[in-house]
């Protein structure tokens, strides 16, 4: 298939940026998009351009670095996968497609479709851990039986991927999906009990700090979470929280 | 050099606590005084940076990624293997050792797999401990899976998302260390060269991936943890970032690289679809627990599946070909990877190959769909369910166990695999070869140390499934904080290491001088143009199987590819801004020079072993032939050109399991 592409170009942080229109030609269906990406700047590179900058990495949907809003929607038109997992067969002959870079104050742009996501990592610095020092001789890891259901749970919320999809999705840009599944992780472990407290209240504050904005519950975040992440997660950050003032 | 193992004496039970209780330690106060340089974050680098800061050494941590979580740990599925005999199965370290080094053909390490075995339980332990997800039975107690190649369920999971939670777990201890500022974490920062000093690892030239520039790092030591090289084949399952640089200008400047031939092409990923094809898929090996491998018999249906007209369901019991049951009885569909790729491609070979392409065999689930739906009507107790019903029952059980791998599959290939069969074909997956360390996780150069998938230490000429997880932890959480800290207590004294020096001068001008060449070098071909020529010669020439003319050739067409790649290479933009086609210009040039090593390595290994087939040597029934004689590590020293590489030999003794013909029938 043959399709327009609008991109966002920016040169640096500093730069202003505009969307630019580009073609590209004989697409297969069976490519992912980011295999059309390519293609793009195989031809751009072929010119003497300088190729569209943007983030991937494993190109199978688990290591969140992938982060394109595409047509309006973060990662794109399919629900539950990345944009690295997102396929060309979603897409028709002679479409016009819109490519930005994931929006959000607390994700600066660094040159086109790349942003910065520091500030998920530095709310992670700010408490998302259990502090358990290596040393080889911790209890038996059966010595903690853990019902199946709360680690089912605890799993679900630990799929998160970190990729920022919720904050470019929300309208407030908050990041309470994201911080809400690490409070879930380790809330819904006995190994996450004894700081539960203090980790919630200063993974939250970190969150306010950066500058992300506060839930409305639009839940627009958990459609386009591409590992599924449950809204239950905010509101048991919620519920951690209160029971963490009262304590 | 003579290459010197520094294994300790003593029975092999007992090597590891008694050496541990004889090393030289740092005291706490003077810790704080020694710097760690860590290239990588994966598993290994991750997991060594995090405990190295909690011993109190001033860590900086190297990403090219934009966080460490990113690395490409994070995509193994299946699981983490460890010898908690939890399931009561007869497991124990004796067994664990004794069925890597078994799978790794005998061409591995005996003390290092033995260590490795015995430290693996404490993994289970410390990542529960950190809130590591880890499946659970209905008692709360952990659950176990088996994988290929061992008699025993001793892989523990998180989903289809082992490697994710386990890399999670690593960088949240490694959070905690960045908060206490123990950790200086140094996010898309590429390491281009390491700075010897007076022989010893002082330091790294890294490049600014962002901003474009060059920075000089010092430390008392430096640690690679870069992960491995399957990108030599352009086409792998690796991340589209992962490199050999790391390692390879490690390499250059004195560190022996070993077994660059020994590659793990792994039997369960999902097959190529065009030219445009970027990256492969892998699919967990924990799906041959339950899916079972098949070909038809008859080519006629090959030909009407091929044209369309037929389908795989179609075909009745009797014309298909469940050729690993055929073939491996004892281990049926779990056969080691290594075994299983090869099977693969013979049929395919042989004409039977189940797409358009030729090169893709049926991985199907239906018969273990209909035992768990049957299971399940019993414990519901249903009786006389219909069969919708017990397909219904049984695809919910397969849907838990591997849900999101079945959905990868379908968001992929557009096809339903509870409805029809899934397609697959081998990739290029890990490399067991990499740079040559001794016991201590040492290489060939003083206070350079390499872990993880980036050294060769442990899984020989082929890696078990479930193994690369355990080995990454174990190297960093348990061994090279011990062994490290040997080394170290002699540099309590030394201070702080300056950067203003003529070896970090000089490390720094010929880093810069390579990237002025790219981007001023008027080429006419892009850098991924030679990246997937040299791709095509590897997977040709040095892929499943090889042959001594393959590989002639292929040193040939490698190093003329590279002289190319030196003249015509163009790279668009600038050195001193965000520039991701020169950061990939980089790698590939060091890709080029790897492909060749490759080559000769496996050029010279005449026999067959593990992952590296070699045509001429193979039984009657096209099993690999194993020669005594090549019974040892091949170890190259850098001597300018690849085809100049000298080899040194480490002999393997094995003084604790018999050297036997590796049999899984």
């Amino acid at each position: 298939m043959n399709l327009t592409l609008k991109i966002w170009r920016q040169k640096d942080s500093n730069a202003k940026g505009q969307m630019v229109d580009y073609k590209v030609t004989e697409i297969s269906e069976h490519m992912s998009f980011l295999e059309m990406m390519d293609v793009l700047n195989e031809q751009l590179v072929g010119k003497g351009e300088e190729p569209v900058a943007f983030d991937h990495d494993c190109r199978e949907g688990i290591c969140g670095m992938c982060s394109m809003y595409i047509n309006g929607e973060a990662h794109g038109p399919d629900r539950g996968i990345t944009t690295c997992q997102l396929h060309m067969r979603m897409f028709k002959d002679g479409d016009t497609i819109t490519i930005e870079p994931f929006r959000a104050a607390a994700f600066p742009v660094i040159k086109d479709l790349v942003v910065d996501r520091g500030a998920f990592d530095r709310i992670q610095h700010a408490g998302g851990y259990i502090s358990v020092n290596t040393s080889g001789n911790t209890q038996d890891a059966n010595a903690i039986p853990i019902s199946k259901h709360a680690a089912d749970e605890a799993m679900d919320a630990a799929t998160c991927i970190g990729c920022g999809a919720c904050v470019a999705t929300c309208k407030n840009s908050s990041a309470m999906l994201f911080v809400g599944a690490k409070v879930s992780q380790y809330a819904l472990l006995p190994q996450g009990q004894v700081e539960a407290a203090d980790r919630v209240q200063n993974m939250v504050a970190q969150m306010d700090l950066e500058g992300f904005g506060n839930c409305t519950n639009t839940g627009a975040c958990e459609v386009e979470c591409p590992k599924g992440i449950s809204l239950d997660n905010i509101a048991r950050m919620n519920r951690e929280l209160m029971k963490a003032a009262v304590k | 050099m003579a290459l010197d193992s520094k294994v300790p004496k003593g029975p092999i039970k007992d090597k590891w606590t008694d050496y541990k209780n004889k090393i030289n330690l740092v005291n706490p106060a003077n810790k704080r005084h020694i710097d760690v340089i860590v290239v990588g974050t994966g598993l290994a680098g991750g997991s060594a940076a995090a405990t190295l800061a909690e011993l109190g050494y001033n860590v900086k941590a190297f990403a090219y990624q934009d966080s460490p979580r990113r690395a490409h740990s994070i995509a193994a599925q299946g699981g983490i293997n460890a010898a908690k005999n939890y399931q009561g199965d007869g497991d124990s370290t004796y067994r664990l050792f004794y069925d890597t080094v078994k799978g790794g053909d005998y061409r591995s390490r005996e003390a290092n797999v033995y260590r490795l075995a015995e430290v693996s339980t404490n993994i289970i332990d410390q990542c529960v401990a950190q809130g590591v997800p880890f499946a659970r039975d209905y008692g709360g107690l952990l659950d176990n899976r088996s994988f290929g190649g061992v008699l025993v369920s001793r892989t523990f999971y998180a989903k289809g998302q082992t490697g994710q939670q386990l890399l999670l777990g690593a960088y949240s201890a490694m959070n905690r260390q960045i908060a206490r500022g123990k950790i200086e974490m140094f996010n898309r920062h590429e390491m281009l060269d390491v700075v010897i000093v007076d022989g010893k690892a002082r330091g790294i030239i890294a490049r600014n991936l962002v901003t474009g520039e060059i920075e000089r790092h010092s430390a008392h030591a430096v640690v690679i943890g870069s992960g491995g090289y399957g990108n030599v084949y352009f086409l792998s399952t690796n991340a589209m970032g992962s490199n050999v640089t790391a390692a390879w200008k490690i390499h250059k400047k004195g560190a022996y690289f070993a077994n660059p031939c020994y590659t793990q092409i792994h039997p369960t990923c999902i097959p190529r679809s065009g030219d445009y094809q970027s990256k492969l898929t892998l699919m967990s090996e924990s799906l041959r627990n339950d899916g079972r491998i098949w070909v038809p018999k008859h080519l006629d249906d090959v030909k009407a599946i091929r044209e369309g007209q037929k389908k795989p369901t179609d075909l009745s019991e009797e014309d298909r070909d469940y050729y690993l049951e055929r073939r491996y009885p004892a281990f049926g569909n779990l056969v080691p990877r290594d075994v299983a790729s090869r099977a693969a491609k013979e049929r395919c070979d042989a004409g039977y190959g189940v797409n358009a392409t030729g090169e893709a065999v049926y991985l199907d689930f239906a018969a273990a769909i209909e035992r768990y739906g049957k299971e399940q009507a019993k414990i519901n107790n249903i009786e006389n369910a219909s069969e919708a019903k017990i397909y219904e029952l049984g695809q919910k059980i397969v849907e838990a166990k591997y849900g999101n791998l079945f959905q990868m599959y379908e968001k992929i290939v557009d096809e339903n695999p509870y409805e029809t069969p899934m397609m697959i074909y081998p990739a290029v997956h890990y490399t067991m070869g990499g740079v040559w360390v001794d016991y201590n996780l040492m290489t060939t150069v003083p206070g350079l140390y390499c872990i993880g998938e980036a050294n060769f230490s442990d899984h020989g000429a082929n890696r078990l499934g479930a193994s690369a997880l355990m080995q990454g932890l174990a190297d960093g959480y348990f061994v090279l904080p011990y062994t490290i800290g040997d080394y170290l207590s002699d540099d309590i004294r030394t201070g702080e290491i300056s950067t203003d020096t003529k070896e970090f001068e000089e490390a720094e001008k010929s880093v810069k001088e390579t990237i002025n060449f790219f981007v001023n070098n008027k080429g006419s071909k892009s850098v991924d143009h030679f990246h997937k020529k040299l791709g095509k010669i590897m997977w040709d020439k040095c892929g499943m199987s090889r042959n001594e003319q393959g590989l002639k050739e292929a040193i040939q067409e490698i190093s003329d590819l590279r002289k190319e790649f030196w003249k015509e290479v163009s790279v668009p933009g600038g050195s001193e801004e965000y520039n991701e086609e020169l950061a990939k210009a980089g790698r590939v040039a060091d890709f080029l020079e790897l492909g060749e090593l490759f080559a000769k390595d496996a050029l010279v290994r005449e026999e067959s072993a593990g992952g590296h087939f070699r045509e001429e040597h193979q039984t009657p029934e096209g099993e690999a032939k194993r020669m005594k004689e090549f019974q040892f590590v091949s170890a190259w020293e850098y001597k300018g050109e690849p085809k100049d590489a000298v080899l040194h030999k480490e002999e393997l003794v094995y003084e604790n399991i018999e050297v036997k013909e590796r049999s899984y029938k």
